[in-house]
């Protein structure tokens, strides 16, 4: 199967029952597949009028209960950035599969591209923290799918699956996980009697129970910064505390969320610092350099955003070079360069003429680094 | 002075004062909506009212329902979602001018043209009056706005006309002067199962009455109940009668297959079923 339907296989088996979105290359197969499977698991389906009501119509069908997704690419994603921000301050579930495509603008809609790392992270407006995943193969296009929603439900939070081109259209033999053999996590639900309800209390452990509209419920939901009730305040205290537990119950939980693929790193002194389709080049480019005996291993960021400073604080102890290839022209290096503040040498690869790094190219990289 | 009726939907504590400025027709609105809801005997724990940004976008933080206020112009698009994910919610909208029919333009014509149940009620004031008085989609040609300082050259937007080109199946219109009139299309909309549109014609005393010469609030609302036409009596009037003046009452009611409902029929037959 294809990366765009281990996505769709993905979501469907993490809960998903609400789709909304638009046509868009190279991510419009995720849409085409869900229209099918939805609404025979009791779920909708609809193609909205652009992407900005496609993400409004996600958040609204969260709030609503249902485990809420869109797919789109580069164009589309700059659309989204106004509902993503949205959800970051209202905190409501979400997750956004933004299959990269060469950019800016209309740019190379059918190659592939790693163009929008920063915009994930930075592209809507206001100081927020977001989550982001990045699959390298068809079968972590189903397991990344449902971590991000499970990450969605537990800390409140839009999720993005930050995949590319090259990895939604690859085609691979996989084994899916059945049933019982991945974890399913939901929304907390509130408990309490309705008077006394907090949707934004941070008491425990900084994500309030999130209370689905229609159930009896009744609170305020607003993107302006809000009290623990939901209702609109622009008494310092409060917006701090808004402002600052959104971020916090992020970096507070890194434990949790970051997660990073290491290979050959035991004694490794080069490493290849990598995500998305660029891991699949760098796994094979390094498998042969160690047939050669060069001691390079793998970093694999299958959670790109929030970035693992720490574990790269602590990895450069031993590393001499940190070679970073990516279909831009630098974007997560800069994360790496300030995360290893000078201990380690980093290079990069880049490519922006819509193909692939290929392994070769990696290949000549760690010569040139080691000579 | 609140009259129990209204009091028993309003928020109990830290909502007010309310943002709205004294002679504000958004007041006057609010209540009458809260009034269909009442006769209605509707289940407040069932209504989600949602809206944009914008000063008539402020009124759901007032009112004891489910209450979801977005981004600019989108609050139709949230409603789609969430009336999709829960059908059986009631959902009212309240939207202004410019939110509606400016950057929520899009999300307008595609709600009517789907038929998804909701009520949008769009407070037209003629102007953006949160940030201070800008021309507006439905600013009259040659109006003054702080945007056009030597007046509006662009035509306005017949809200009502774009509803029911856009497929909307009940649209009126009222304005504040005559709220019972206001009360009675809220109170006709929420039964209806589709996409209903109501235009509720407001003052805006702080921005467009003081930019385009109105003196005060009673004579803005003197100039609704002159220019004001029923429906009936502009059918026996000419075209050089009705200049200058606007329609108000039902003017479209038709029934047409409702889109959640088409979509649990093609949920069934997805499912093997009928």
């Amino acid at each position: 199967m294809s990366g765009a339907e281990a996505i769709a296989s993905g979501a469907i088996a993490a809960g998903l029952r609400f789709f909304a979105g638009y046509p868009i290359t190279p991510s419009t197969e995720i849409a085409e597949i869900l229209s099918i499977k939805l609404p025979k698991v009791g779920g909708s389906f609809i193609q909205m009028e652009d992407e900005i009501a496609s993400i409004s119509a996600i958040i609204g069908a969260s709030i609503g209960g249902a485990k809420s997704m869109t797919a789109t690419s580069g164009p589309g994603f700059s659309l989204m950035m106004e509902g993503l921000g949205f959800a970051c301050m209202a905190e409501i579930p979400i997750v956004v599969a933004n299959v990269q495509r060469g950019g800016p603008s209309t740019g190379l809609p059918t190659k592939v591209g790693q163009g929008d790392v920063l915009q994930t992270r930075w592209g809507t407006h206001g100081d927020h923290a977001i989550i982001a995943l990045s699959p390298s193969s068809v079968y972590e296009c189903f397991t990344i799918t449902v971590r991000a929603f499970n990450l969605a439900e537990r800390y409140r939070v839009p999720v993005i699956i930050l995949t590319d081109e090259s990895v939604a259209h690859m085609r691979e033999t996989v084994v899916l996980p059945q049933e019982g053999e991945y974890e399913v996590i939901d929304r907390e639900l509130p408990t309490v009697p309705p008077e006394w309800y907090l949707p934004y209390d941070r008491a425990h452990g900084g994500v309030a129970p999130m209370a689905s509209f229609g159930s009896g419920y009744r609170y305020h939901i607003t993107g302006l910064t809000h009290d623990a009730h939901g209702f609109p305040t622009s008494v310092s205290e409060e917006v701090d505390d808004c402002i600052r537990g959104q971020i916090e119950k992020i970096i507070f939980n890194l434990d949790d969320i970051v997660e990073v693929e290491q290979l050959y790193m035991d004694d490794a002194e080069i490493m290849v610092v990598c995500y998305g389709i660029t891991a699949r080049a760098a796994k094979e480019a390094v498998e042969i350099a160690r047939s050669k005996g060069i001691a390079v291993g793998i970093l694999n960021l299958l959670t790109i955003w929030p970035f693992p400073v720490q574990l790269l604080q602590t990895i450069t102890e031993q590393i001499r070079v940190a070679i970073v290839p990516e279909i831009n022209m630098g974007q997560i290096i800069r994360e790496v360069k300030s995360s290893v503040e000078g201990r380690c040498k980093v290079v990069g690869i880049n490519r922006v003429d819509g193909d692939n790094i290929y392994p070769h190219q990696i290949l000549e990289k760690i010569s040139e680094v080691l000579s | 002075m609140i009259s129990e009726k209204m009091r028993k939907y309003l928020r109990p504590t830290k909502k007010f004062p309310h943002v709205w400025c004294p002679g504000c027709g958004i007041g006057t609105i609010m209540g009458a909506i809260v009034r269909a809801i009442d006769k209605l005997k509707l289940d407040a724990d069932k209504i989600v009212m949602v809206s944009g940004i914008g000063c008539t976008s402020r009124m759901p933080v007032y009112l004891d329902f489910n209450t979801l206020h977005t981004t600019h112009g989108r609050a139709l698009a949230f409603s789609t979602g969430l009336k999709l994910a829960r059908p059986e919610l009631h959902i009212i909208v309240v939207t202004g001018d410019g939110d509606a029919c400016a950057i929520g333009g899009n999300h307008f014509i595609h709600s009517a043209r789907r038929n998804i149940e909701m009520t949008m009620i769009v407070v037209n004031n003629s102007i953006y009056g949160m940030t201070g008085g800008q021309v507006s989609p439905t600013t009259p040609y040659q109006a003054y706005g702080t945007t056009a300082k030597l007046g509006n050259i662009e035509r306005p937007f017949d809200i009502c006309d774009l509803a029911i080109a856009a497929g909307a199946i009940y649209v009126g219109r009222a304005t504040c002067y005559h709220s019972t009139l206001m009360e009675k299309l809220v109170y006709d909309a929420l039964q209806k199962d589709g996409f209903s549109v109501i235009e509720a014609i407001a003052q805006c005393p702080t921005f467009f009455g003081r930019l385009n010469d109105f003196k005060n609030v009673v004579e803005m609302v003197n100039w609704q109940k002159a220019n004001a036409v029923p429906v009936k009596k502009a059918e026996k009037m000419s075209s050089e009668e009705l200049e200058g003046k606007f329609t108000i009452g039902l003017l479209h009611d038709v029934d047409f297959p409702e889109y959640t409902n088409l979509y649990r029929k093609l949920m069934k037959r997805a499912q093997g079923g009928g």
